[in-house]
């Protein structure tokens, strides 16, 4: 891959909230939200970012776009650095990544006509001229929105509609790359198909770069290319979205994908039982070592297994796990085509379930 | 293609059976039974029906899953059962039979009193369900205590069991807490434990866990199954999730614009959908073992507004089957038993329908 094609780099990336504390306030414990992130994203892909709330995968999408300040690390947008930017600098580079909220209501202001709300981007940018209207009936047009209730408020349309508005408006300064931040997931079943055949039809029509963030795995299957599984502040499994689903390699994405419903009571993935993990930790009080070893299920299964990896720890639950997990972070390292995170990355159990009907495309 | 190719071969063709009768005052079968359920809110000059002649019943023991999209009425219809309509809206219409209870024709006191005891509802959000000022501990003695003449102290055992039963972990210690001292996990298995802790005859499950992650969801309605076997209590999942209801739901109705467009057995609805927004609602879906990338064969236009239906099919403006025809345009579908007598659709022309096969 030439490096050209490369439009977004992301480096080691790290955002700590809190931790300050004054002369009469308690120490308050510092929150790893981004915890040391790094990705690429090529011109016209989709790169899928999964993760349970509390994964830190809204504060990233945020720290793209400078809309709030990373506590170090780099986002290089075409080889430029983006945080370290002038105030004015940001706003210029906003011309090139825009976001898409889950809350198209929210992120619309009542009171602006849909007219006002698709110029306000090209106004404040100062590129506001004669052909503007056309330009923004034309976005209207190719969003499915009909250009002559450009004079009506958010109020006036529906949910799918209002994520369509959302949706045009990050297009009016024709950006490379749209931050997506579960953008269907607020709407009803029927529109969430609607909208995401939207989104794969403009990234066709405009080579647009999408980093899609996303709880639903079969959405995020449905419209990636790669896939990134984040968990508390990490990336610990990075693949080609096919390589993910059916070889994933950290025990983290094994259960994820072990958890969704299958819509179908026929097939046997709908009878097989999620893999158990608990709850998600708290980024304030990360554990020692691997971050998933608390909730991991392979760390408990090596550890019963013994043998060569019987290096025995015992976590503070008093549950046995392979030492290296209890004491060694993992870092992303290559793992076939992908990266992953994980000490024992061969040692999937999922494929041992039935994966037949996740190959049906192949 | 002609009408004749696309008839499935195993379609009955005994198409006048009659309505199923009002529901006696006690059928064993049917733990709640709700029958031409209509509720109306006054509207501009005319009444609004959200909830519009619903008929729906639970067994024992077993799981009804309620489908539909936003103001298709899914949850109007238990808070109608129930009677828990804020005014101005009013049940207009109907029968509800809740365990030998006409709850239609309770006086409200006598309502309350069934309410929490034979049937309980565990709502999605769960913080805004409990009480932020008390601990979980005295929202769980509460309940208990407002329903049987308990001691406070046996009150507080009992509470205890149950956390411990929704697998709470340190539940005598948990007790004290604060709902926001929980995880989102934690608060739906307090909610669920106040739900049951007056071991209700029917649980209904609003969306429990929509917003709960997707770990997290299989471990509440794990949870719920196995109290659910444990107990013998109905469950009612109101859910959009397909993917729940194909792995939780012994019968299912899917519903559209405040009417029940289509009732089954979970195969009935799964295999042999009789009812062309079932068939829409499943094609429109990405599934883990779907072609990834292509287009999704969404449903075009939006849920129609209650306010304003057309005279006809609500789902005709955007039906790929029936959308067009004139009968569909001005006649209501009533729904009609179809393969089975249990399987129903309110679609006139089901009988058309492809079998609904996934494409190979």
């Amino acid at each position: 891959m030439a490096a050209t094609d490369t439009l977004l780099k992301v480096e080691d990336l790290r955002k700590t909230f809190g931790a300050q504390g004054g002369l009469f306030t308690r120490q308050r414990k510092a929150v790893h939200a981004v915890d040391g992130v790094s990705f690429t994203l090529r011109a016209g892909e989709t790169l899928g970012l999964v993760g349970e709330s509390g994964s830190g995968k809204s504060t990233l999408g945020r720290l793209i776009l400078r809309l709030i300040d990373p506590t170090s690390g780099s986002v290089r947008l075409d080889g430029r650095e983006v945080t370290t930017l002038k105030p004015a600098a940001v706003r210029a580079m906003r011309s090139d990544i825009q976001m898409v909220f889950q809350d198209p209501y929210g992120s619309l202001d009542p009171r602006m006509s849909i007219g006002a709300t698709l110029a306000e981007p090209l106004k404040v940018h100062g590129l506001y001229n004669a052909d503007s209207p056309a330009l923004i009936r034309d976005i209207m047009l190719r969003v499915g929105l009909n250009p002559d209730h450009a004079s009506r408020y958010p109020h006036q349309f529906s949910g799918g509609q209002r994520q369509r508005i959302g949706i045009a408006r990050a297009l009016t300064l024709n950006p490379k790359i749209l931050v997506l931040d579960e953008p269907v997931s607020a709407l009803d079943v029927s529109i969430q198909a609607q909208i995401i055949n939207l989104l794969k039809k403009l990234q066709r029509e405009r080579n647009l770069s999408y980093l899609f963030i996303a709880h639903d795995l079969a959405v995020v299957r449905h419209v990636s290319d790669r896939v990134a599984v984040m968990y508390l502040g990490k990336i610990v499994e990075l693949a080609d979205r096919d390589a993910l689903y059916t070889r994933p390699a950290h025990p983290y994405t094994e259960s994820l994908l072990s958890a969704v419903p299958h819509p179908d009571p026929y097939d046997d993935r709908a009878k097989t039982p999620a893999i158990a993990i608990g709850e998600i930790g708290s980024a304030t009080q990360l554990p020692s070592g691997c971050r998933f070893h608390p909730r991991c299920f392979r760390a408990r299964m090596l550890a019963a297994e013994g043998g060569a990896r019987a290096d025995i720890a015992y976590d503070p639950a008093g549950i046995a796990v392979p030492g290296l997990c209890a004491n060694e972070d993992p870092p992303l390292r290559a793992h076939r085509a992908g990266a992953v995170a994980c000490h024992f990355p061969d040692t999937a159990v999922l494929h041992r379930m039935p994966l037949t009907s996740l190959n049906r495309d192949h | 293609m002609t009408t004749a190719s696309l008839q499935p071969a195993y379609v009955a063709t005994t198409a006048a059976i009659p309505p199923p009768p009002a529901p006696q005052t006690r059928n064993p079968h049917r733990v709640l039974d709700i029958f031409g359920l209509t509720t109306a809110f006054p509207g501009d000059g005319r009444a609004i029906t959200v909830v519009d002649e619903v008929s729906l019943w639970v067994e024992p023991g077993k799981t009804l899953a309620v489908v539909g999209e936003s103001g298709s009425g899914k949850s109007m219809t238990f808070l109608s059962a129930l009677g828990l309509v804020a005014a101005p809206g009013k049940v207009v219409a109907g029968k509800v039979i809740l365990d030998g209870h006409s709850l239609t024709s309770l006086p409200a006191s006598e309502l309350r009193l069934l309410r929490g005891k034979v049937i309980s509802m565990v709502f999605q959000d769960p913080l805004t369900a409990l009480n932020p000022v008390f601990t979980i501990g005295q929202q769980l003695i509460e309940v208990i205590r407002a329903h049987e003449s308990v001691g406070r102290r046996e009150a507080r055992e009992r509470a205890v069991a149950l956390l411990t039963r929704v697998q709470i972990p340190d539940p005598s210690r948990r007790i004290d807490d604060y709902p926001h001292q929980l995880s989102g996990g934690m608060r739906q298995r307090v909610l669920i434990a106040m739900a049951i802790a007056l071991k209700p005859k029917v649980l209904i499950a609003d969306e429990p866990t929509t917003a709960l992650d997707v770990t997290v969801q299989a471990q509440i309605l794990d949870l719920l199954a196995d109290i659910q076997r444990e107990t013998g209590m109905g469950v009612v999942l109101i859910t959009h999730d397909l993917g729940l209801v194909a792995k939780y739901a012994d019968r299912v109705a899917v519903m559209y614009a405040g009417r029940v467009v289509e009732a089954g057995t979970r195969d009935d609805i799964f295999r042999r959908a009789k009812h062309p927004y079932t068939h829409a609602l499943f094609r429109s879906i990405p599934r883990l073992d779907s072609i990834a990338g292509e287009d999704l064969p969404a449903i075009e236009g939006a849920p129609p507004n209650v306010a304003d239906l057309p005279p006809g099919c609500a789902f005709e403006p955007r039906c790929f089957h029936g959308g067009g025809r004139d009968d569909c345009r001005s006649i209501k579908p009533l729904s009609e038993v179809t393969d089975n007598p249990e399987h129903r659709s309110a679609c006139l022309h089901w009988r058309t329908l492809p079998i609904l096969v996934e494409e190979d």
